[in-house]
């Protein structure tokens, strides 16, 4: 069954890229905009051996984890504390409901005026926007533990920080995982896009001078990779939160 | 009772009092990067009320309200097909999973050497990050309707179209919902982009402009809109997804009492 699968999907696969190139070797797709795929990939594999593609990877990495390390470091204490006091959730609800919806692009003018076109900005404005999916998973994660649980520890005088530590992250890590995988990629998206707009090192600036400078096919190739990287940071991100969370029973495979 | 509205009454109290702070802290202030708020809500009325509204604000919604509803016209049928169609979805999901990988921004170059620097090209670049948080989602919703429910249809010889507009549609709703509204922030955000990159004129273009050439507080005017417009277009798109969705509330609120 899962051969079979494969042997599908790659199919579907070859198939779609060979009506690509056929559209451009016939004619349809002028040759200028839309060059032969074969020539994209191929221009991707040369590119594969410049040292400055792999710098740019890098760059984008590295404004990709801090950025979204950044975010974790912020929201998810801010989500604890929001989650389990009710006080504090009142006083944030409304300012979190207005700041969220914000696009964090609208934020790119501020971010180049007081930080300047470096890094900095790079990763204020990737934590900006990857802050949010792990603010609001941490705190529906923390309101969603058993209160049943809860009272048991507290009517056994378990103290707090113990609570914290055995029961609420814990109970939360699933929502708290799946917020943390939607901010990965929005990371991915504003790094990506801070290179593009703002002209910092990156993929992001390197597909923008390719299409620049008309070299149109090593700018497929490089969107092409772009893509890889998503796709490489998703999987690593969802084994990871397989890792992290197979003692729980929604990842716990069942034994049939 | 008492501590419920006390509750109420910080939530509703919390925004204005950071509202104030931000307009006492930052009163008289001379940092050009921060100017007052009192001159920004001032720079506000001048710029958007209604100036600049023809020139800036209608090209900018009409390109997003393009762009999401070609999304929402192509992305729904097209992610209620295949969730129908098991084998044609296990065929093309490595594509979809690929094309939703690219980061969107990327997509801008392309979008240019296809199709230039005007407003086809930035609809269609909302056009095609916008369509797979709906089709993923349409194709999630139809997947996950209840067999019974399928097979109860079927039972009763209900044709296939009345299983599809009865059955099929209404269940996977919800689903549906949730994909547009993924998709409603990603076209503000992919309106705000593309014109940051290749405009001249548009909401995106006058923030950026205004930062290059230091009109410091033509910028946060622009950002204080922007944000408007995000935390306005989330709120209508929760009144609407309510009423369409009131059945299904319903249906719920009346199982689960």
């Amino acid at each position: 069954m899962h051969a079979r699968r494969l042997t599908y999907q790659a199919m579907t696969v070859l198939v779609v890229v060979g009506v690509l190139e056929l559209l451009t070797i016939s004619g349809v797709f002028s040759a200028k905009s839309f060059p032969r795929i074969t020539d994209d990939v191929g221009e991707l594999a040369s590119v594969l051996r410049d040292r400055v593609f792999w710098q740019g990877v890098g760059e984008t990495l590295r404004g990709w984890a801090l950025g979204l390390g950044l975010a974790t470091l912020v929201a998810l204490p801010l989500g604890l504390l929001i989650g389990m006091n009710q006080w504090i959730r009142s006083a944030t609800t409304a300012i979190i409901e207005f700041l969220r919806p914000i696009p964090s692009v609208a934020l790119i003018p501020l971010a180049v005026l007081v930080l300047g076109t470096g890094l900095q900005s790079k990763v204020f404005l990737t934590a900006f926007a990857a802050m949010w999916p792990i603010l609001i998973g941490t705190v529906y994660g923390v309101r969603d533990v058993d209160p049943v649980v809860l009272d048991t520890a507290r009517s056994f005088h378990i103290r707090r920080s113990d609570q914290l530590r055995t029961i609420l992250l814990p109970g939360a890590l699933p929502y708290v995982a799946t917020g943390f995988r939607v901010a990965s990629a929005t990371a991915l998206i504003l790094a990506v896009t801070a290179e593009l707009v703002i002209g910092m090192p990156g993929l992001g600036q390197q597909i923008t001078l390719a299409q620049a400078s008309n070299q149109v096919p090593l700018m497929y190739g490089l969107i092409i990779a772009t893509g890889v990287l998503g796709l490489l940071i998703n999987m690593v991100i969802v084994r990871a939160e397989r890792h992290v969370l197979r003692w729980h029973s929604s990842y716990r495979k069942v034994t049939t | 009772m008492k501590r419920r509205h006390l509750f109420l009454a910080v939530e509703v109290l919390s925004p204005l009092v950071v509202l104030g702070a931000w307009w006492a802290v930052s009163a008289g202030s001379t940092d050009p990067f921060f100017p007052s708020l009192a001159k920004i809500i001032d720079q506000f009325g001048q710029t958007w009320l209604f100036s600049r509204f023809d020139s800036d604000v209608v090209p900018s919604l009409a390109r997003m309200f393009a762009g999401y509803a070609i999304a929402a016209g192509v992305g729904i049928p097209l992610g209620v097909a295949l969730g129908l169609a098991r084998r044609l979805h296990e065929a093309v999901a490595p594509l979809l999973e690929f094309a939703r990988a690219i980061p969107p921004p990327a997509l801008i170059p392309f979008g240019i050497v296809v199709l230039g620097v005007g407003d086809a090209m930035k609809i269609f670049i909302i056009v095609a990050v916008c369509v797979f948080p709906i089709v993923l989602n349409a194709i999630d919703g139809v997947r996950s309707v209840d067999p019974e429910l399928m097979d109860a249809g079927r039972a009763y010889q209900v044709g296939r179209r009345d299983r599809l507009v009865h059955v099929v549609l209404p269940a996977s709703m919800p689903q549906i919902f949730a994909g547009l509204r993924t998709a409603l922030s990603l076209a503000l955000i992919l309106m705000v982009i593309s014109e940051m990159v290749a405009s001249t004129n548009g909401i995106g273009y006058f923030v950026l402009q205004s930062q290059r050439t230091f009109a410091i507080t033509e910028m946060w005017s622009g950002i204080l809109l922007l944000g408007i417009l995000g935390y306005v277009l989330n709120l209508a798109f929760g009144l609407v997804e309510r009423r369409v969705l009131r059945w299904h509330r319903a249906a719920r609120g009346v199982a689960t009492n």
